[in-house]
């Protein structure tokens, strides 16, 4: 093999070890971790990671997270399938009908479901708050979704207050931090 | 007895067409991946993965075709619910980079071993022993005999 072409295969291997490398680096620093919920565990207010989803009660239409700014959120993760999911899902249901007049908007996310059986949940439990669809689970990684219900507050201003809620909503141990995030969004200013 | 003969391989032939285009539950099960554990769906027993596998059951027993139940699941889950990545657009990456690798890994070691085999040193190329050496290494040798 003469130098030159040694020389070449050498700078190649180099090239794509630094490649490589390159690539390691920039998914240790820029992956993501925790999402948005690990950030609110720290103490953060971090902007509610957005999204554009279609509507799952409607038969077209979407739904951006963006077009919400200037509501009190409370954006609830769910599958048809999850059983806590629907233990909770009349005290979400409950929710939206006591404070909608005050602006409240529940959204439901329908993460990794049929969505035929979707919307025969949504039947079921008679809900009449917005509901998209997320079947590939695009939201999940950006929020930092862990489990299935999961329930999270979005102020006037976008930003992510109180508690992520692991679990329903129903259930004790999670009451006080419902009820706290419920208030932090009421009155939280745009 | 050729009669029945005849009519076994009639039978055989109208039937193996048919076999052969209706998708088998447990291959699917193998070739799609649950969403929530990220194992195929042979491998779990999740929620979703008992929901997924009786669809497949159904889709079936309705007549679908592999390639048909397998687009339903996509359009519900997403590409990603397949365990192997489809073999058009941005996806036949995942199936040629490796192969253009494995190419290329095989002509470099074919390259080198060649011109290791054609151009490695040879007597001609050895060079001679330093004579002060030389004779050092014979004392020695003498030294060690005595």
């Amino acid at each position: 093999m003469t130098g030159r072409a040694k020389a070449v295969g050498q700078a190649v291997a180099i090239a794509a070890v630094a490649g490589l490398f390159a690539l390691l680096v920039w998914k240790l620093a820029f992956a993501d971790k925790g999402g948005a919920a690990d950030a609110l565990a720290r103490g953060e207010r971090p902007v509610a990671p957005t999204f554009v989803l279609d509507r799952l009660d409607a038969s077209e239409g979407e739904i951006a997270l963006a077009d919400l700014r200037g509501k009190p959120i409370v954006v609830n993760f769910w599958a048809s399938w999850c059983i806590p999911c629907k233990d909770e899902a009349p005290a979400l249901q409950a929710t939206y009908e006591k404070y909608r007049s005050q602006g409240l908007v529940v959204l439901g996310i329908d993460v990794r479901d049929f969505r035929q059986d979707a919307r025969r949940f949504v039947k079921r439990f008679g809900i009449t708050y917005p509901v998209v669809f997320d079947g590939s689970g695009s939201t999940v990684g950006k929020w930092g979704v862990t489990g299935f219900p999961e329930t999270f507050f979005v102020d006037r201003s976008g930003r992510l207050v109180g508690k992520r809620i692991q679990g329903g909503i129903d259930i004790e141990r999670n009451r006080q931090a419902y009820d706290e995030g419920l208030r932090l969004v009421l009155g939280s200013a745009q | 007895m050729t009669r029945l003969l005849a009519a076994a391989l009639v039978t055989l032939s109208l039937a193996g067409p048919a076999a052969a285009g209706s998708p088998v539950q447990a291959d699917l099960e193998a070739e799609i991946v649950c969403p929530t554990c990220n194992t195929t769906l042979d491998q779990s027993n999740s929620p979703i993965a008992a929901r997924m596998k009786a669809f497949i059951r159904a889709r079936i027993a309705a007549g679908d075709s592999a390639s048909e139940i397998k687009s339903q699941l996509v359009d519900q889950f997403g590409p990603a619910v397949l365990a192997e990545p489809a073999k058009r657009g941005f996806d036949l990456l995942a199936w040629l980079v490796p192969l253009g690798a494995l190419t290329v890994g095989v002509l470099v070691v074919g390259a080198l071993a060649w011109t290791w085999s054609r151009g490695g040193p040879t007597a001609d190329h050895v060079s001679a022993l330093d004579p002060d050496l030389a004779h050092r290494v014979d004392e020695e040798l003498a030294r060690f005999e005595d």
